[in-house]
C-alpha cells in the first residue's frame, strides 16, 4: 500500500522546539559541583581557615606566639588569652595561627613533591610499559606495602637533625620542617603513580596519540603536551586529598615527637605530650585538634566535590 | 465479565537531577486470561516503565505513579500494600527481562534462585524445591538438569540463561508472564527458539502473556492483539492481522514502512522516520508524533488525540484519516 | 582456582625481593652497621676492626646484602686480616628469623619483638571485626535511607570521623569516657596499659582496657568502609539481577542481605586487605597514647633509643606481614566470588 501523502498544511518546527539545547563541559562541572553543598561548604571553611592562619599572623607577631611566660602557664581559656596558655605560658591561640601557616605550608610542598614524583613514574609506567612498568611498578607496590608512618617516624629521626634551619619570608624554619615535607612527598607518591599510569595505559591507545606519533612527535612531547592535559582529572582530585594525608602525616609525626621541633609550632606538636595534660588542661590539645579536624574535612568535603564534578566515573573509596 | 487485567490512565514520571521525565503519560489496557497481545515501540517509548509501574517495580524516590489504576482480578495493584504486592509477584504476574546476562545474580547458584521463589510462595521444603527446579529445567529444554542446579550463572550462555529465567518465572505456575523484550540481547537463532518455548509452555500453564518488543517480526508470530506505543502513550491497537494489513497511524505505517522486506527493489533507500525521539523532559503537548509525521496539520501540534476506534476492536489515537489525508 | 594462588603466591616473592633491598639501603644510610648488626657498640679500633669483618662488612655491598639475608655462616670470614678466611660467621640472616640483638638490651631482636607481638595482634583483630562487621550494617542501612535526613546525617558524621586524626579521637574518647564519666559518676573505662596491675592480667582486664584504644583506632577505617558498602550497596541496588529478585516476590529482607549484601561485601576483603598498612599505622600512635605494650609502642622506644637492629626487624617483619596479608586476602576473594572460583 503506496499512497503518496498530501498533507493538508505543512506545518514546521523550529529546531529548538524539536530538541534542548546541549550544555557545555564547564558548564556542567560547575552544575554537578554546586550540587555538592558539601564541597561548597568545605571550599568556604578552608578558605577561612587559610585567612586565620595566614591572616592572623597580622594580629599576632611570631615572637608573641613564641613569647613564654611560666607565671601564666596552663591557664584556661580566658579574654586575654583565647584559647589558654600551654605548659610553659605561650599563647595558644596564637601558636595555632603560626602552627597552622607550618601545617598547610609543609601540606602543600609535600604534595607538590609527591605530585611531580607521582606523575613522573606513572607516566613513564604507563607510557612505555614492559619492563619499565614491570619495574616501577614492583617499587611502587613495595613502597605501597610498608605503612607509611613507620617509614615516616625511622626517617624522621635518624634522618631529621641534618639538614640547617633556613630562613624564608622573614620567618625562621627550623631543618626539621624541610626534612618532614620531603620524607612525607617520598612516602605518599605511590596512589598518584597507580592513577597516572592507569590514565596512561587507557589514553595512550587512542587515535589521537597515534596521530601525534604518525607526524613525528616525540615521546615527551606526547607525554607531556597530549596525554597529561588528558588525566587532569584525577590528578587534581588526588592532589586534593593528597593535601589532607599530608597534613595529617605532619600531625601524626609531630604528635610523636619527631616532627617539627619547637621552638616552632604546629599543630601537631602542639600535642606532644597532651595526653598528660588531658584532664587538667584539655584546651591544650582541643584546640589544635580541631583546626587539624576542620581543615582535612574541608579538603575531603572539597575533594569529593572535585571528584563527582570532575571526575564521576571513578567512583571508588 | 471482567478482564484479567485492566489499566487505566497510568502515569509515571521520574524526577531527575536534570528535571522531570515523562515517561508514561496516560495508557490504558486490558487483558483477558490466557490472552497474548505485545506492547510495540521504540526504545524510550515507556513500553518497559509501565509494566514495571504495574508490578510496582519502579524505584520510588525518582520515580513516581502520578495516577491511574492497575486492576488485577478486580482489585487495584495501586492500593496494595508492600506485604500483599510480594504475594502478588512471581506468584500470579511474573516478569522475563532483556539481558540475561546482568539479570541472574552472579554470585548465586542456580539452584538457589530457583529454589527461592518456590519456597517463597508455596508450602515447599528444600528437598521438594530442588525436585521441582529439576523439573523446571528439564521443561525449559536444558539438558542435566540436577547437575545444573550447583552451577552459578556465568557459566552458562545467553540462551541458556533465558531459559533459566522463564524456568524462574513459571515456576509458580502465573497466570499472566510479563516479557520484557526477552529475545532482543539473543542470537537469532537462539530468539527463535526462546519465543517458540515460551509459546509452547503458554499453551501448556494457560498463561496470558504481555509481551514487550520493538521487533515487530516477533509479534507476528506470538500475540493475537498488538498494541503500537509512542513517546508514553498509545497510539495504536488492533488485532495483528489487521495491523499489519490496514495500519491506520502514521507512526504504525512508518514502522511498518520501515521493515526491510526481501521483495523490495534493490535500488530503492531503506525508509526511515525522519527526525528523532520526542524530549522526555518535556511535558507533551499536542500529538508527540507531530514533529516526524508526514500528515501534520497544525491542530496536531496544539491538541493530542485520544483513541477512537476505527472499526471492531481497532483504535488509533489520531487526528488524520490517513487513507484520505483529510482529518477525520 | 589453584593456578590463581600459585600466580599469587608467585607474584609475592619478586615483591618481597625489592621491600627487603629497599630496607636494607634504608638500614645501611641510617647508623653504623657494625653497631646494627653486631649488636653493640665498639670503639675500640682493633675490635672495630675484627667485628667489621666478622660481620662480613668489608664485601662489595651485594655481598653484604646477600649475608643480611641469609647470613654468612656458612662462609669462612677473615677474621685476623692475614687474607686468608679461616672463621665462620655467625649470622644466619634476615630468612631464618636472625634480625640481630637489640642495642638496648642485649636480647635477640626476634625475642624483644615476640614479647610484645600478641599484645599489637589482640588490638588488630578486635578493631578489624569492629570495623567489618560495623560497616557492613551502617553501609546497608545508609543506602537503603538513601535521601532521607538520616542518611545525610550518617554520611556527614561518617566524614567527620574519616577526618579525624586518630590522636584526636583517642583524646576526645578519653576525657568522655575516662575523665566526664567519672565526674559524673557513671562507671568509667580505663585509659592506661593492658590491666589493672592491682587486679592482674585477667580476661575481663585486658577487655576493658582494650575498648578505648580499640574505638580510636577503628573509628578512621569503620568510616571509610561504612562510606565505601553504602556506595556499592547502592550500586548493587540498581542492578538487573536485583530487580528480578524483587520481580519474583522474594521478601524484602532477602534481597536486601542475601542478593545485594552478597555482592556489595565481595570488594570490602579486597580493601581489608590493603587497608592493613593504615592500621598498623594507627596502632603505632594508639599504642603510645594508652601506653598499650604493643609492637607499636616498641617500635617508638626504640626508635627514640637509636635501636636499629629491633628497629629494622619491626620494618621488615610489618612489611613482610603486609604484602603476606594481602595474598591471603586475594585468594579469600577469588574463593569467595564464584566468577572467579570456578572460572574454567
Amino acid at each position: 500500500m503506496e499512497t503518496t501523502p498530501t498533507p493538508f498544511k505543512i506545518a514546521a518546527f523550529t529546531p529548538d522546539e524539536l530538541e534542548a539545547p546541549p550544555l557545555t563541559l564547564t558548564q556542567l562541572t560547575w552544575r554537578r559541583f554546586r550540587r555538592h553543598k558539601m564541597a561548597v561548604f568545605g571550599v568556604i571553611t578552608l578558605i577561612l581557615l587559610v585567612a586565620y592562619a595566614f591572616g592572623g599572623a597580622l594580629i599576632f607577631s611570631e615572637g608573641y606566639a613564641n613569647h613564654t611566660d611560666t607565671t601564666l602557664r596552663l591557664n584556661s581559656p580566658s579574654t586575654e588569652h583565647l584559647f589558654g596558655t600551654d605548659t610553659i605560658g605561650r599563647d595558644i591561640l596564637a601558636r595555632t595561627i603560626y602552627g597552622g601557616q607550618i601545617s598547610i605550608l609543609i601540606g602543600l610542598i609535600a604534595v607538590i613533591i609527591e605530585t611531580v614524583v607521582g606523575i613522573i613514574v606513572g607516566a613513564l609506567a604507563g607510557y612505555y610499559g614492559g619492563l619499565v612498568d614491570s619495574i616501577l611498578m614492583r617499587i611502587t607496590e613495595a613502597m605501597l606495602n610498608i605503612p607509611e608512618i613507620f617509614l615516616l617516624i625511622v626517617m624522621a629521626k635518624f634522618f631529621g637533625g641534618k639538614i640547617p634551619g633556613v630562613d624564608v619570608f622573614g620567618r625562621t624554619y627550623s631543618g626539621s620542617v624541610i626534612v618532614i615535607v620531603v620524607i612525607i612527598g617520598l612516602t605518599s607518591w605511590m596512589y598518584l603513580a597507580r592513577i597516572v599510569r592507569a590514565e596512561f595505559l587507557s589514553l595512550k591507545e587512542n587515535d589521537f596519540i597515534l596521530a601525534a606519533r604518525a607526524t613525528g612527535t616525540s615521546n615527551s612531547e606526547i607525554i607531556f603536551r597530549h596525554i597529561l592535559p588528558n588525566s587532569m582529572a584525577p590528578i587534581v582530585v588526588s592532589a586534593t586529598l593528597g593535601v589532607a594525608n599530608a597534613i595529617l602525616a605532619e600531625a601524626y609525626i609531630s604528635f610523636l615527637g619527631l616532627g617539627v621541633q619547637p621552638p616552632t609550632a604546629t599543630w601537631g606538636n602542639m600535642l606532644d605530650g597532651a595526653n598528660n595534660y588531658l584532664e587538667s588542661a584539655p584546651w591544650l590539645w582541643f584546640f589544635p585538634g580541631l583546626l587539624i579536624l576542620l581543615t582535612v574535612l574541608s579538603i575531603n568535603f572539597l575533594g569529593d566535590g572535585l571528584r563527582d564534578a570532575l571526575d564521576p566515573r571513578s567512583r571508588t573509596v | 465479565m471482567s478482564h484479567l487485567l485492566e489499566v487505566s490512565d497510568l502515569r509515571t514520571r521520574f524526577h531527575t537531577a536534570e528535571g522531570t521525565v515523562f515517561a508514561v503519560n496516560g495508557i490504558s489496557l486490558h487483558l483477558d486470561q490466557g490472552e497474548t497481545i505485545a506492547i510495540v515501540g521504540e526504545s524510550g517509548c515507556g513500553k518497559s516503565v509501565s509494566m514495571l509501574s504495574i508490578l510496582r517495580l519502579i524505584p520510588i524516590p525518582p520515580g513516581e505513579i502520578v495516577s491511574g489504576t492497575a486492576r488485577y482480578r478486580d482489585h487495584d495493584l495501586f492500593q496494595y500494600t508492600e506485604n500483599e504486592m510480594e504475594d502478588i509477584r512471581g506468584k500470579e504476574i511474573s516478569m522475563i527481562f532483556q539481558d540475561p546476562m546482568t539479570s541472574l545474580n552472579p554470585v548465586l547458584t542456580i539452584g538457589r534462585q530457583l529454589t527461592e521463589s518456590l519456597r517463597a510462595h508455596l508450602p515447599m521444603d528444600k528437598k521438594a524445591a530442588e525436585d521441582r527446579a529439576v523439573e523446571l529445567l528439564e521443561k525449559v529444554g536444558l539438558s542435566d538438569p540436577r547437575q545444573r542446579l550447583s552451577d552459578y550463572p556465568h557459566q552458562f550462555s545467553g540462551g541458556m540463561r533465558q531459559r533459566v529465567m522463564i524456568a524462574m518465572a513459571l515456576s509458580c505456575s502465573p497466570s499472566l508472564l510479563v516479557a520484557d523484550e526477552p529475545t532482543t540481547a539473543l542470537d537469532v537463532t537462539i530468539q527463535a527458539q526462546i519465543t517458540e518455548l515460551v509459546a509452547q509452555l503458554r499453551d501448556q500453564y494457560h498463561m496470558a502473556i504481555i509481551w514487550i518488543t520493538h521487533d515487530l517480526g516477533v509479534v507476528a508470530g506470538l500475540a493475537e492483539r498488538v498494541i503500537v506505543m509512542y513517546a508514553g502513550l498509545i497510539v495504536e491497537e488492533a488485532a495483528v492481522d489487521e495491523l499489519y494489513e490496514d495500519p491506520r497511524h502514521p507512526y504504525t505505517l512508518a514502522l511498518l514502512a520501515a521493515l526491510p522486506r526481501v521483495d523490495r527493489r534493490r535500488d530503492r533507500r531503506l525508509k526511515s522516520i525522519p527526525g528523532a525521539p520526542p524530549n522526555l523532559l518535556v511535558e507533551p503537548h499536542g500529538c508527540p508524533f507531530a514533529p516526524r509525521c508526514e500528515y501534520l496539520i497544525e491542530h496536531c501540534k496544539d491538541d493530542n488525540p485520544s483513541l477512537t476506534q476505527v472499526g471492531g476492536a481497532h483504535t488509533i489515537a489520531c487526528w488524520i484519516d490517513i487513507k484520505t489525508g483529510k482529518p477525520r | 582456582m589453584t593456578r590463581y594462588i600459585l600466580q599469587r603466591l608467585l607474584q609475592g616473592i619478586p615483591l618481597l625481593f625489592i621491600i627487603s633491598i629497599i630496607l636494607f639501603v634504608l638500614m645501611m644510610s641510617m647508623g653504623d652497621p657494625v653497631a646494627t648488626m653486631g649488636g653493640r657498640r665498639v670503639t675500640r679500633a682493633f675490635d672495630y676492626e675484627r667485628l667489621r669483618r666478622q660481620l662480613g662488612l668489608d664485601k662489595p655491598i651485594h655481598t653484604q646484602y646477600l649475608y643480611w639475608l641469609i647470613g654468612n655462616d656458612w662462609a669462612k670470614v677473615d677474621l685476623d686480616g692475614d687474607g686468608i678466611a679461616e672463621t665462620t660467621g655467625v649470622r644466619h640472616g634476615v630468612l631464618r628469623g636472625d634480625f640481630g640483638t637489640s642495642l638496648v638490651n642485649r636480647k635477640p631482636v626476634m625475642e624483644v619483638i615476640g614479647e610484645r607481638l600478641p599484645n599489637t595482634l589482640i588490638l588488630m583483630l578486635a578493631a578489624e571485626g569492629f570495623i567489618i562487621l560495623g560497616s557492613l550494617l551502617i553501609g546497608t542501612y545508609s543506602a537503603l535511607r538513601q535521601y532521607s535526613t538520616l542518611d545525610h546525617l550518617t554520611t556527614a558524621l561518617l566524614f567527620i570521623g574519616y577526618s579525624m586524626p586518630i590522636f584526636f579521637i583517642a583524646l576526645i574518647s578519653m576525657y568522655l569516657f575516662a575523665v566526664l564519666f567519672k565526674r559524673w559518676g557513671l562507671p568509667y573505662l580505663p585509659t592506661v596499659g593492658m590491666f589493672d596491675p592491682q587486679v592482674g592480667k585477667t580476661t575481663s582486664q585486658v577487655m576493658l582496657h582494650m575498648i578505648l584504644p580499640v574505638l580510636s583506632m577503628s573509628i578512621v577505617s569503620f568510616a571509610a568502609y561504612s562510606r565505601y558498602i553504602r556506595s556499592t550497596m547502592l550500586e548493587v541496588m540498581s542492578q538487573d539481577y536485583i530487580r528480578t529478585a524483587k520481580s519474583k516476590g522474594l521478601p524484602r529482607r532477602e534481597v536486601i542481605f542475601i542478593h545485594a549484601l552478597k555482592n556489595a561485601s565481595l570488594p570490602i576483603v579486597t580493601v581489608v586487605g590493603l587497608d592493613l598498612p593504615l592500621l598498623l599505622g594507627g596502632a603505632v600512635v594508639t599504642e603510645r597514647i594508652f601506653a598499650w605494650p604493643g609492637m607499636g609502642r616498641l617500635f617508638l622506644d626504640h626508635v627514640s633509643r637509636l635501636d636499629l637492629p629491633v628497629v629494622m626487624g619491626i620494618l621488615i617483619l610489618i612489611a613482610a606481614a603486609v604484602v603476606v596479608f594481602q595474598i591471603i586476602t586475594d585468594i579469600v576473594y577469588a574463593w569467595l566470588d564464584p566468577r572467579i572460583r570456578y572460572d574454567t
